[in-house]
């Protein structure tokens, strides 16, 4: 069910600014990928642009073209909620529906788009979901507990849980860890490790050890200079980017000497 | 250079304190104090209170000064200044629920609440049933012309219209309808329904559109800063999730800010169910009970009450004092039920 992602010459824009100019790039089936690079150079905006979910703030606009198997998803007939049913994502903050239980958190996807199903099944699909991102055991007895009432750590679990329960085929985490202490980020850490069979991963971080220790894959992004667009310096297996990069900038970047 | 450091001085870090009951023995000593004033000259009861007042917050002042530090004399004073004003503020209010509760209190029986003012024989007692039916008929057509309309133009300011020339235009406009006076709102209603039915046209409906020309621009307001306070992230959350917008909107921007919209609603309820101007105009004076709000004239508790004071004999003047504080028991359960609502609908934090 895992898909591909190809982008080729992206340029994206808040109104007239361009923030990320001419992005190539291939992001393998069921492996993760990292953006790393510092702040305010666009990886957010790049990861938001793979599903269509930059459109929410008014003014952004995308050229170019995101192939997703095959499938353009800025073709002229696209719809962005279907594009988002398949292509999930998990931000920053953790960000549970305030007004539900940790069972509605999970169901939500399926709720809010009034799928109906049976009492099993729902439960199954709870049970599946809360497994698959590690947090069924510290949950399974209070499933009907406000969502929020969890630690940060657990939120951003369940939020994972909740993407993961509409099976998309690919799962965009924008600096899933940053918000969290070592021990959540640890288990977070894993958990993308075991969703990795089953589900394309691209996640934004900060943090470069975070990148080392997931990803197969990493995207350095930088600024020409400042107020300039960002753009992809270089992209390659995350062993090689780590070990032996092919551009100096990356290598300054990744030994600490700026950025 | 054999300039040797000389220790900063200790800052001491105590200092004398006024005793915790300081402050009753002040009160009770300006009490006394300017009680002079009322036994040697004859002074009535308000000019002894102010009297004392000053007396204390200058007794309590000096002597925090004398004992404690300048900063502590000052806090002394803005305390009592502060706590002034706050029994100025209160008192209007006490003694408006007491004239009410008083005079009104004796008046209330069953006769009272379930006769109208209409009269077959002179001997037949009377009560203001009518009038509380035209309140609750005339407040529940306000309501349901008001709330869709007000919460969907707030569902349009904020969800769709964010900053655009249109939204700005109607949030402006929406600011000067929160100004108009009431009676140009009565006004308003009474010439349109005289366009639309012919001269003369009288009926309860028409103080319901008058008083929703009142309640909208409230629960604009209302709900427009509820929907502003769900954070982007519940919405991009659900985004995420492959919600359509519409449904985002309902089953998560809507459902989280539910506690607070209901209570806006309600507080705007409580602000027109008072109105009689508007009323007077367009929905007339009668003493029979009337339920259709389309035909015939309707009277509400505060046009009933204005009507009594008009006819001004002590029987009347009985019946206002006793329609008032059914009015005021009205209102007050409506802010009661605003608060039950709003926390049963608050969103959870389960701690």
């Amino acid at each position: 069910m895992a898909k591909s992602i190809d982008v080729s010459d992206l340029n994206i824009y808040y109104g007239d600014f361009l923030a990320v100019e001419g992005v190539n790039m291939t992001i393998k089936a069921k492996s993760v990928t990292a953006f790393i690079g510092p702040s305010g150079c666009g990886k957010s905006t790049m990861l938001r642009s793979l599903n269509r979910m930059h459109e929410v703030i008014p003014g952004a606009r995308v050229e170019g073209k995101v192939m997703v198997d095959g499938q353009s998803l800025y073709g002229a007939n696209v719809d962005p909620v279907a594009v988002r049913r398949q292509i999930g994502m998990v931000f920053q903050r953790p960000n549970p529906f305030p007004t539900m239980s940790i069972y509605e958190n999970v169901l939500a996807g399926n709720r809010l788009n009034s799928k109906k199903m049976k009492k099993a099944e729902a439960d199954a699909i709870v049970e599946k979901s809360l497994k698959g991102a590690n947090l069924w055991n510290e949950v399974k007895d209070r499933l009907g507990r406000p969502g929020m009432g969890l630690s940060g750590g657990q939120q951003q679990r369940l939020c994972i849980a909740r993407a993961i329960a509409v099976e998309p085929q690919v799962l965009l985490m924008d600096e899933p860890c940053s918000a969290l202490d070592p021990i959540s980020t640890s288990a977070i850490e894993d958990l993308i490790h075991e969703l990795k069979s089953e589900y394309t991963i691209v996640i934004v971080t900060h943090n470069m050890q975070q990148a080392a220790r997931v990803s197969d894959e990493t995207g350095f992004f930088n600024l020409k200079a400042a107020g300039q667009p960002g753009h992809l310096v270089e992209f390659n297996s995350t062993q090689k980017m780590f070990a032996n990069p092919d551009n100096s900038d990356t290598e300054a970047y990744i030994s600490g000497r700026f950025g | 250079m054999t300039t040797t450091l000389t220790p900063a001085p200790t800052i001491p870090l105590t200092h004398g304190r006024l005793p915790r009951w300081a402050p009753a023995l002040v009160a009770v000593i300006a009490i006394a104090a300017a009680g002079l004033f009322p036994l040697l000259l004859g002074w009535g009861i308000v000019p002894w209170v102010l009297v004392s007042v000053v007396f204390f917050i200058a007794g309590l002042t000096v002597w925090a000064a004398v004992v404690e530090t300048r900063r502590s004399a000052i806090d002394s004073m803005v305390t009592a200044l502060v706590w002034t004003a706050f029994g100025i503020a209160l008192v209007p209010l006490v003694s408006l629920l007491y004239t009410v509760v008083s005079k009104g209190l004796p008046h209330i029986n069953s006769t009272f609440l379930t006769y109208s003012a209409f009269r077959t024989s002179l001997d037949q007692p009377i009560g203001i049933y009518h009038a509380i039916i035209g309140t609750l008929v005339i407040t529940l057509c306000s309501a349901i012309i008001s709330v869709p309309t007000g919460i969907f133009a707030a569902i349009y300011l904020v969800e769709y219209g964010k900053g655009n020339k249109l939204a700005r235009g109607i949030t402006f406009l929406v600011d000067v309808m929160t100004g108009i006076p009431s009676i140009v709102a009565g006004l308003f209603a009474f010439s349109m329904f005289t366009a639309f039915f012919g001269a003369g046209y009288r009926a309860g409906i028409g103080g319901a559109v008058a008083l929703s020309l009142l309640m909208i621009p409230i629960v604009v307001r209302s709900t427009e800063e509820m929907l502003r306070l769900v954070p982007d992230d519940l919405r991009e959350a659900a985004y995420a999730l492959g919600t359509p917008k519409w449904r985002t909107i309902t089953k998560v921007v809507l459902r989280t800010s539910l506690g607070g919209i209901i209570t806006g609603v309600t507080l705007a309820t409580a602000r027109i169910i008072g109105e009689t101007a508007p009323l007077l105009l367009i929905a007339g004076l009668t003493t029979r009970t009337n339920m259709n709000p389309f035909d015939g004239f309707m009277t509400t508790l505060p046009v009933f009450i204005y009507s009594q004071f008009q006819k001004g004999t002590k029987a009347d003047f009985d019946l206002a004092w006793g329609t008032a504080l059914i009015l005021v028991i009205i209102v007050l359960l409506l802010n009661i039920a605003a608060r039950v609502i709003g926390k049963i609908f608050a969103p959870k934090t389960g701690r």
